[in-house]
């Protein structure tokens, strides 16, 4: 099904949750909604939900306006954050729920529910605790539970909300996966809410950026993370050495490289010369041989080399802050860096801004 | 070497005191129960008995006795299930939705706890007394309420409505709206939530709000008394009826009545405690 979110607004008394945003959803997408809390991307799924109501625009499924349905109309899948559960239901009673509140004369037979809801439990792997009670179980169980009532009622839509948030470690990488085997088999569109940026780019065929009830890009995971849009974006994605550079006609000098700056919104740079910030991926960073014209010395400051990648904090002159880098561990070995040791460092790809106007 | 002793012993609880203080603060603790607690329902029991058993039978098969436990009854049967209704309903709203003059609510909620009852009676006579503001058009319509029956059990109602929507409104908020959200997400509609959802997930908190609520309506003194107007066999509910007979220096039949409403409130907090421990584990679940 495809969901347009049509300039929709949403206000808390004095607070703005959402400004004026529009987003679509295609057929058989799984989207995540990411940003830091207080982003307004809970408040967009609760909207789409019809939880919460927007004070402008409108929310279109397949092209018919959902805005004024009720969230009981809207046959959408919804899983809480704290999912939520009955907690005086078993969990057969939970996963029936939907399916027993059905008007008399549209409801289906006792012992169709029953086989249906069985069936929905074999998936989520969770028959053998079908009497239990959700206080009984753990938290990946409950979170299975959930979405296995939320499959029940047929739904058109899959939402979640922060879906595995209060998991550990483990279980979240496993339900992650399972997560998207599901979608994929029962073909939902799917959306879900995160603030957890490797979750939203593991999982989702397309990532939605937002901040303060905006969408700052919208993209594939490879797009988001590769070329981030706004400064935002280059912040809350992966690690970044953000350094404070100065923009003369639309250019700045970067160790010794000249790079164009450029603005997120595509309006041009301001010219003369004003302050803004350069943006340079740890992996982005290069050791070059001290003799050649670019680049800029600096000095090692401390090495993690655990794991794939080493992990180095580098003292660059003129910079207040520790710069980090990142190379993969044959690299590391054969450069054969060490604490204390004087280096020349360049940038293989940097990206300048002017300060975003507030 | 008591002190010795708990001095050795590593593996008392960092919280512990020593024996003397412990045996102090539980003395303390176990007389001032006694004293206040324990002696005055014995007390109740043997006067009420002093006279021997065919002296207390008769106090309470006398007919003005059993019309004030008729009437007790009847004023809580009434008021009870009321402010059963009014206090989920209360309690709903308060807890569950968003709305302009909520604390306010709030605290009108909590007025008849702040209030002297005495003052809560007249109210009732101020309002419907045959000098009240209501009072003349109430006659002309033929409508008693002060002195009679209707009047007591105002009264009654007025006293005991915090105590539902006291005991729900924290379990409620603690409890959130997640669960009603999943069941409307779920297509059920407003009535099926809450009868399916809140009204179970409450059962408990509800039923410890009836208990205390019953409790208050049959021991209600103090309004009940300024609107009754004291007609015996009328409008004498039991505590009335201790106090009339108190006055008469029939102190056996005072007791025995008294005793009457003292059995009442034991039985009403064995309920209470009986469910506890029956239903403990279930009732942690639905505050957890």
């Amino acid at each position: 099904m495809v969901i347009e979110v049509n300039r929709i607004t949403k206000r808390f008394e004095a607070f703005t949750a959402l400004k004026n945003l529009d987003l679509e959803v295609r057929p058989g997408e799984l989207v995540a909604l990411l940003g830091p809390s207080g982003s307004g991307k809970t408040t967009l799924l609760r909207i789409i939900a019809g939880l919460e109501f927007a004070d402008e625009g409108r929310i279109l499924f397949d092209g018919t306006n959902a805005g004024d349905r009720q969230v009981g109309e809207r046959r959408v899948g919804f899983v809480f954050q704290h999912y939520a559960l009955f907690r005086h239901m078993t969990v057969m009673e939970n996963v029936a729920f939907g399916l027993r509140v059905v008007p008399r004369d549209k409801r289906m037979a006792n012992a169709d529910i029953e086989k249906r809801v069985m069936k929905l439990l074999s998936l989520v792997q969770l028959d053998r605790l079908a009497g239990r009670y959700p206080s009984q179980l753990s938290g990946g169980q409950r979170q299975r539970v959930a979405l296995a009532r939320a499959l029940a009622i047929e739904p058109r839509v899959l939402l979640l909300d922060e879906p595995f948030g209060a998991l550990d470690a483990k279980v979240r990488k496993e339900l992650r996966r399972w997560l998207r085997r599901l979608h994929d088999e029962m073909s939902l569109t799917s959306i879900f809410v995160t603030h957890d940026q490797e979750e939203a780019l593991e999982l989702a065929d397309r990532v939605v950026v937002m901040n303060n009830g905006a969408i700052e890009q919208i993209g594939t995971p490879e797009e988001v993370y590769n070329m981030p849009a706004t400064p935002f974006v280059y912040e809350f994605l992966g690690n970044i050495n953000r350094i404070d550079c100065e923009i003369s006609h639309g250019k700045a000098r970067l160790w010794g490289v000249e790079v164009t700056a450029e603005t997120h919104d595509g309006t041009p740079v301001p010219s003369g010369t004003l302050k803004g910030h350069a943006y340079i991926r740890p992996h982005d960073i290069t050791f070059i041989d001290p003799s050649k014209q670019e680049g800029a010395p600096a000095v090692v400051r401390h090495v993690a080399a655990a794991g794939p990648t080493a992990r180095i904090e580098l003292a660059v002159e003129g910079i207040p802050h520790l710069i980090e880098a990142e190379l993969p561990r044959q690299q590391y070995l054969e450069l054969g860096l060490r604490t204390g040791q004087s280096v020349t460092i360049a940038a293989r790809a940097a990206r300048v801004f002017p300060p975003a106007a507030e | 070497m008591a002190a010795g002793k708990t001095h050795k012993d590593r593996k008392v609880s960092p919280l512990t005191e020593s024996v003397a203080v412990r045996a102090c603060l539980i003395g303390l603790a176990l007389l001032f129960i006694g004293a206040f607690l324990v002696l005055p329902l014995v007390a109740v029991f043997t006067e009420a008995f002093a006279k021997g058993v065919g002296a207390y039978v008769d106090a309470i098969k006398d007919p003005i006795a059993l019309a004030s436990v008729k009437l007790t009854f009847i004023a809580a049967a009434i008021a009870v299930p009321l402010n059963l209704v009014f206090g989920v309903a209360a309690s709903w709203a308060i807890t569950k939705f968003e709305f302009r003059g909520k604390s306010l609510l709030i605290t009108l909620i909590d007025l008849p706890f702040s209030v002297s009852p005495v003052i809560a009676g007249l109210i009732y006579v101020l309002l419907f007394g045959a000098q009240g503001l209501l009072g003349p058009w109430l006659h002309s319509m033929d409508v008693q309420i002060i002195f009679a029956v209707p009047g007591i059990v105002l009264a009654t109602m007025f006293v005991t409505f915090p105590f539902v929507a006291r005991e729900l409104i924290p379990l409620m908020q603690e409890q959130g709206t997640e669960e009603e959200e999943a069941a409307r997400s779920l297509g059920a509609d407003g009535w099926q939530t809450f009868r399916r959802v809140t009204l179970p997930n409450i059962k408990w908190g509800l039923l410890y709000g009836v208990l205390l609520c019953n409790a208050r309506a049959m021991g209600e003194f103090g309004a009940v008394s300024v609107v009754s107007g004291h007609i015996r066999g009328l409008t004498n509910t039991m505590p009335l009826h201790v106090e009339i007979l108190y006055n008469e220096y029939n102190f056996a039949a005072s007791f025995a009545v008294a005793s009457l409403l003292a059995s009442l409130a034991v039985v009403t907090l064995l309920a209470k405690g009986g469910l506890e421990w029956r239903y403990g584990h279930e009732l942690a679940g639905s505050r957890g």
